[in-house]
């Protein structure tokens, strides 16, 4: 049983089953996306309140519910390397928090610019959006504290700490969506609820949120293989790969 | 379909710059992280090919004595 | 620079009991910035300085003030807890104190406990006895001004706890202080919110005892959970220096 985790622990192993899995989780991932978007853009009917711009809603709702879903991905990852003392996890968080910080950004992004032809204004202080701000300000934090020590060891568990921390406050953030009157759209997908939206609605965006999913599975992989290979330059093993690869 | 022509679907009654600029910086920024991390993975290569020394095999190298180049460490 | 804490040796014989290791850690922390009370005045100082800020670069119109009153209050607290963090572990980091507190057989999330509740008391407590004083100059209903001390007596302290856990994660590095507002500003929003959202509630007329409580409840989650995280982060920090 313990061979399983210290093969998950071993970093040239991810390498070669991320070499394995990329090329699936891409092209699949891309696949799913386009047809997503493609059938929500252009044959999903029109929202009789919002018209045509709740179509953004099949990047936005995707961006929005990964870049939480990485967060926590990470806050994971940082528990493993507070207890377990995995490298990989730390390897995770390292080459994860950009995506999120960017995926964050396109949430807010499209959030705001569909907000304009919604409700009149660029911008709103309601506290979905508002969260989603202090989300992009955590994966900042993240990332800031990761550059700023040296010491990879150190560097991987104050950071993890930092997340650990963070995801703490995200419940206390969904926690104020409660408790203030908001213009945002009230959170689409509930696990167990029925959605509210028609099926000719939902459906691409699920196929959407799907190969957004995927797609960041590729990119976390990519990433990671580069922070390996960074991390582990001195092994044979990875100057035998470089070797092979030529240039 | 839900426009009635091509035209139409571009500008969606109104709301057509709203959605075709949330696209655009979509497709754009990630299409950025990942052509950038490509190139991260790919300059990494590069550097840990050149620091052990290995001369380029393909094309243009003479077969002769290749020197190891040892690459100071710039940080 | 002697120290006056009183804490064993490693051997059980000669070890205190964890409830006077606490106490001679919060003791001392007072005892320690009270010799050097500019420490404790520049904090209170900025607080004012900050909430003049609003009048003078904004409006002075009563309106104004009271509609935005008690928000500049506490941003300019929360602005002040941040400002006066630095040497929650700076200067016992700097003479040694700090690695030696580490290695006390007491459990070292509670000596932090104590070590942060000396700080509120330092830093916070000042702030909400100032508050009134501003309160009127900001045009402050009698009620809200009540409301805003009580929400800054609860809230101060989840600030001390939770900067805390920045002041570990951040001792030592380069451009400690920018990086520490950083990491802690996202931590204190939640705080905040509720902080000024129960005063403009209470503005209004609604009740307040709800929020309070919740406010409340953020205090105890601070309280059970800050020290730990804060502990860890001072391990992680030393092993670094």
């Amino acid at each position: 049983m313990w061979q399983i985790f210290h093969k998950l622990g071993s970093p040239k192993w991810f390498f070669g089953i991320a070499s394995t899995l990329m090329p699936w989780l891409l092209w699949i991932g891309v696949a799913l996306l386009a047809v997503g978007i493609g059938w929500g853009l252009a044959f999903a009917p029109q929202d009789y309140l919002q018209g045509n711009s709740y179509r953004i809603i099949f990047i936005h709702v995707p961006s929005a519910f990964l870049a939480q879903s990485v967060y926590m991905m990470m806050a994971v990852a940082g528990l493993v390397t507070l207890v377990w003392r995995m490298k990989l996890a730390d390897v995770f968080v390292k080459a994860v928090a950009p995506v999120g910080a960017a995926l964050t950004f396109l949430a807010l992004f499209t959030g705001a610019v569909w907000g304009k032809p919604t409700w009149g204004t660029w911008w709103i202080w309601d506290a979905r959006l508002t969260s989603m701000l202090i989300l992009l300000f955590l994966y900042f934090g993240v990332m800031a504290l990761g550059a700023a020590i040296s010491d990879e060891k150190s560097s991987a568990r104050a950071v993890a700490v930092l997340v650990l921390v963070g995801v703490v406050n995200i419940p206390i953030i969904k926690y104020s969506v409660e408790w203030w009157n908001t213009l945002h759209q009230p959170a689409t997908f509930k696990l167990t609820e029925k959605p509210s939206m028609p099926a000719e609605m939902w459906m691409p965006l699920l196929l959407s949120l799907l190969g957004l999913y995927l797609i960041f599975g590729w990119l976390a992989c990519l990433r990671m293989q580069t922070e390996i290979l960074m991390r582990e330059g001195r092994t044979r093993w990875v100057k035998e790969l470089v070797q092979a690869r030529g240039n | 379909m839900a426009f009635d022509s091509f035209g139409a679907f571009i500008v969606m009654e109104g709301h057509g710059p709203y959605v075709w600029t949330c696209y655009f910086v979509f497709f754009l920024l990630m299409g950025v992280l990942a052509w950038w991390s490509l190139r991260q993975r790919r300059a990494v290569i590069a550097r840990h090919h050149r620091q052990i020394g290995s001369t380029p095999i393909r094309n243009n190298s003479p077969a002769g004595a290749s020197f190891t180049r040892i690459e100071p460490s710039h940080d | 620079m002697t120290t006056e804490l009183k804490v064993g040796l490693r051997s059980p014989e000669l070890s205190v009991g964890t409830a006077t290791a606490m106490k001679a850690v919060f003791v001392r922390d007072l005892k320690t910035a009270l010799r050097q009370p500019q420490d404790l005045l520049n904090p209170l100082l900025f607080f004012v300085m900050v909430v003049t800020l609003f009048p003078l670069g904004v409006s002075p119109e009563v309106s104004f003030l009271q509609q935005a009153g008690s928000g500049i209050l506490w941003v300019a607290a929360l602005l002040s807890v941040l400002l006066s963090l630095d040497h929650l572990y700076r200067h016992d980091f700097d003479d040694g104190t700090l690695e030696q507190l580490v290695l006390q057989p007491q459990p070292l999330f509670l000596l932090v406990l104590a070590k942060s509740l000396a700080h509120w008391v330092l830093t916070g407590l000042p702030l909400v006895l100032l508050a009134p004083v501003l309160g009127i100059m900001v045009h402050l209903q009698g009620n809200s001004v009540a409301v805003l001390c009580l929400t800054l007596l609860i809230g101060t302290p989840v600030l001390s706890l939770i900067g805390s856990i920045g002041a570990a994660l951040t001792l030592g590095l380069r451009s400690a202080g920018v990086l520490l507002s950083l990491l802690i500003i996202p931590l204190y929003i939640p705080v905040l919110i509720f902080g000024t959202g129960t005063v403009m509630a209470a503005s209004e007329g609604a009740p307040v005892g709800g929020q309070l409580a919740l406010m409340g409840a953020f205090l105890v989650l601070a309280l059970t959970l800050a020290p730990f995280a804060s502990a860890a982060a001072l391990r992680i920090s030393l092993s670094n220096s």
